[in-house]
């Protein structure tokens, strides 16, 4: 493992709390990776309510999800953390004391004294729609994601939804396609207003196939798509023939690997320690709405705060020789030095 | 107090006391209904409160917005009585309201 991306710590999750740990770490002069299977920083804040007020963060009276994001990006800066977007960690492997190999679905590999875990209600994952007998066929020929768009070359696709995700591989895949389906509930679309036009304009020349409906059966044999049924609002069924289904309904939040990490859970969530907010393993931290302890209130003031108390025990693993001597940012040369303010 | 009468997709009835001002989705969640999920909170981003309204009830609750109506895109068999609970408010017009869970939320 010479190629291992080597850190102090590995934050996984770049929600609110996970992005003010770096904050707190940073003043602790501890070095931070952020891992997010989102593509932005933010977590919920990003992808469930950009634009929705919260009312509950400290001396801010009001400020919407995307802001918050934004203001805790620039309050990080200073400590200029690495992010590694869209893209799950996968595995956690004690290799040290304590010390920690892990490894992500891009395939990448940390080695780092310490991970914390600000995951939040797990990670996003694509809604599976509830089509009977669709286990079978998914990742062999039903995808939630697109890998390699040539192994679309040539084929009868399907593509279901009507935001950006399935527009946009409307038209990337439309020109690889032996013919292109999109399947949508309805005949309007809140994609971006280009894709939608110039999705409409290969619907016209003939390019491509719109079906207003949604997909009630599926049709193949060892996992290999042969046919999707559309019923539209009428109930009326119209049947596609097609190779490959490609269904996008948005993001759920699935706890994931975690569950496999020997962590101690409580049901969906992780035990920790509330002066440490260590879990059971040495080194693993868990943050934010991910854990649990007696009185726990999933706010995100209540991650702030334990990110700050894991900082001071990380402290202890990444510098085991130092004495931790406890400042204030508003009259210590040395923290105001780190922020690039002294 | 209104009351709102919930139908979950295995027959399973709930009927509640709702506070005026408050949405059938959170309701619904007071009440531990648990097929509404209601992912972020009722910020119409998530599509993870979807219920059927009854059609007795389709005129007094009336149509989704057009945002309410886009995130239906995310949820499943979506039909014309569809409605995000989080979007509906609770009203005395809504008094006996009665509302069905599908069987899927997505998650």
């Amino acid at each position: 493992m010479s190629d291992a991306i080597k850190t102090d710590v590995l934050i996984i999750g770049a929600g609110p709390c996970g992005l003010f740990a770096v904050f707190e770490l940073g003043l602790l002069d501890i070095k931070a990776h952020l891992v997010d299977i989102l593509d932005k920083v933010g977590g919920q804040c990003a992808e469930l309510y950009p634009e929705k007020p919260i009312y509950d963060i400290p001396g801010i009276p009001e400020i919407t999800g995307q802001g918050l994001s934004e203001s805790l990006m620039q309050q990080i800066k200073p400590f200029n953390p690495t992010f590694h977007l869209g893209e799950m960690v996968t595995g956690i492997e004690n290799i040290g004391d304590p010390l920690y190999r892990v490894t992500t679905t891009a395939g990448k590999t940390f080695e780092c004294k310490a991970v914390i875990i600000a995951a939040g209600g797990g990670s996003f994952q694509p809604k599976r729609p509830p089509i009977a007998g669709i286990e079978p066929y998914e990742d062999k020929s039903v995808h939630y994601a697109v890998r390699k768009m040539e192994n679309f070359r040539g084929k009868n696709i399907v593509i279901v939804g009507g935001g950006d995700s399935a527009l946009d591989w409307t038209l990337n895949l439309q020109p690889i396609a032996k013919r292109l389906t999109l399947v949508h509930r309805r005949d309007d679309f809140r994609g971006a207003p280009d894709s939608v036009n110039k999705m409409r304009a290969l619907v016209a020349s003939g390019a491509m196939d719109l079906k207003i409906g949604q997909v009630t059966e599926l049709e193949g044999a060892d996992g290999q798509l042969t046919a999707a049924s559309i019923k539209d609002k009428d109930g009326k069924i119209d049947r596609v023939a097609c190779d490959a289904m490609l269904p996008f309904f948005g993001l759920t939040m699935k706890l994931g690997p975690i569950s496999d990490w020997k962590l101690d859970m409580d049901e969906e969530l992780i035990k920790v320690d509330v002066s440490t907010f260590e879990t059971n393993r040495q080194g693993i931290f868990a943050i934010g709405d991910i854990n649990t302890y007696p009185g726990k209130l999933k706010l995100i003031l209540s991650g702030f705060h334990e990110g700050a108390l894991c900082a001071q025990r990380v402290h202890h693993y990444v510098y085991p020789e130092k004495r931790l001597v406890f400042q204030y940012t508003t009259s210590s040369t040395s923290l105001q030095k780190k922020l690039g303010v002294a | 107090m209104p009351k709102i009468t919930f139908i979950e997709h295995d027959g399973t009835v709930h009927t509640v006391d709702a506070e005026l001002g408050a949405s059938v989705m959170e309701t619904a969640v007071r009440n531990d209904i648990a097929s509404i999920v209601a992912e972020c909170g009722g910020g119409c981003t998530c599509a993870t409160c979807h219920v059927y309204v009854d059609e007795a009830w389709v005129e007094r609750v009336g149509p989704p917005s057009p945002d309410e109506d886009a995130e239906l895109d995310a949820a499943f068999d979506v039909r014309a009585n569809s409605r995000l609970s989080c979007q509906i408010k609770v009203t005395e017009a809504l008094d006996g309201l009665i509302v069905r869970t599908p069987s899927y939320q997505g998650r």
